[in-house]
C-alpha cells in the first residue's frame, strides 16, 4: 500500500496547520488512548500520566514530532523511521494492535481541531497515510 | 455490573441529544466506504460509488446512513441489554446480509471521527471514551448471533 500523490500533498499541506499545535495535539492523542485504550497504560508503568503531566506534554510532542518527520520525508517514510523501526522491534516491543489504536486517536484529535479540514478524503489520505508509518514501525517485528 | 458508569452515560446522553442523526449517519457511512473502499462489496445496487464526492452525495447512502444510525440510536436508550436490543439485527447481518463483524469496528470508529469532527472540544478524551465502550458494545451485541 503506497500513498497517491493526491493524498501525500493533503498530508503535507494539512501538515502545515497540524505542526502549530503539535504540542498539544500530541498530549491530547495520548490522553485519548489512555482513557479509550486502558490497557495501553501497561507500556507506561514509570510515567505520571495524569492530565498535565510534564512526561505526558514531552512524550506527546516526540509522538507528534516522529509523524511529522515522516510528512517531510513523505516519499521515503522507511527512511525517515528507521531508527524508531529499530527501536520499536528490539527495544519497545509496543504489540502491534496498538499502533491502530493510537492512529485513531490522532486522527480523532484532528478531527476535533480542524474540522473544515478533515474532509472525506483528507480523512482516507490520512488513514492510510498512518497506517504506512504503524507498518514502518513494525517491519522488523520479526 | 451496568454498561456504563453513571458519568459516562451522562456524557453519551448529553451529547447524543444534539446529533442529527440523518446527517451524521450518511456522513458516518459515507466515510466507511471512503475511507474503507473494500466495504463497497455490500452496496454494489447504490449506484455511482466512484468518488469521495460521489459517495458522500449518493442518495441511497444518505438514507441507509439515517437508517443504521436510527437503529444505533435506539441501542442508546438500551444500554444494559445490547445483545437483546441488537440480536434480530445480528441474526439478519449474519444469514442474509453476510457482513463481516469487522466492519461493525470498523463503522463504530468512523462514526466516533464524525462525532469529533462535528462537536470538536465538547467531544473530550472522557467523552470519546465513554463513545468508544457504546460502539464496541454496539458492535458486539450485533457480532453475538453469528454462527
Amino acid at each position: 500500500m503506497s500513498l497517491t500523490k493526491t493524498e501525500r500533498a493533503i498530508i503535507v499541506s494539512m501538515w502545515g496547520k497540524i505542526s502549530t499545535q503539535a504540542d498539544t495535539i500530541g498530549t491530547e492523542t495520548l490522553e485519548r488512548l489512555f482513557l479509550s485504550y486502558p490497557q495501553t497504560k501497561t507500556y507506561f508503568p514509570h510515567f505520571d500520566l495524569h492530565a498535565g503531566s510534564a512526561q505526558l506534554r514531552a512524550h506527546g510532542s516526540k509522538v507528534v514530532a516522529a509523524v511529522g518527520d515522516a510528512v517531510k520525508s513523505i516519499d521515503n517514510i522507511a527512511g525517515a523511521l528507521a531508527k524508531l523501526s529499530e527501536l520499536h522491534a528490539y527495544i519497545l516491543r509496543v504489540d502491534p494492535v496498538n499502533f491502530k489504536l493510537l492512529s485513531h486517536c490522532l486522527l480523532v484529535t484532528v478531527a476535533a481541531r480542524f474540522p473544515a479540514d478533515f474532509t472525506a478524503e483528507a480523512h482516507a489520505a490520512w488513514d492510510k497515510f498512518m497506517s504506512v508509518v504503524s507498518s514502518v514501525l513494525t517491519e522488523k517485528y520479526r | 455490573m451496568t454498561f456504563l458508569t453513571p458519568e459516562e452515560n451522562g456524557h453519551v446522553t448529553s451529547l447524543w441529544g444534539k446529533v442529527d442523526v440523518e446527517k451524521v449517519g450518511g456522513e458516518a457511512l459515507g466515510r466507511l466506504l471512503v475511507v474503507y473502499p473494500w466495504t463497497q462489496r455490500f452496496f454494489e445496487s447504490f449506484g455511482d460509488l466512484s468518488s469521495p464526492s460521489a459517495i458522500m452525495g449518493n442518495p441511497k447512502v444518505k438514507a441507509h446512513g439515517k437508517k443504521v444510525l436510527s437503529a444505533f440510536s435506539e441501542g442508546l436508550h438500551h444500554l444494559d441489554n445490547l445483545k437483546g436490543t441488537f440480536a434480530q439485527l445480528s441474526e439478519l447481518h449474519c444469514d442474509k446480509l453476510h457482513v463481516d463483524p469487522q466492519n461493525f469496528t470498523l463503522l463504530g470508529n468512523v462514526l466516533v471521527i464524525v462525532l469529533a469532527e462535528h462537536f470538536g472540544n465538547a467531544f473530550s478524551p472522557p467523552v470519546q471514551a465513554a463513545f468508544q465502550k457504546v460502539v464496541t458494545g454496539v458492535a458486539n451485541a450485533l457480532a453475538h448471533k453469528y454462527h
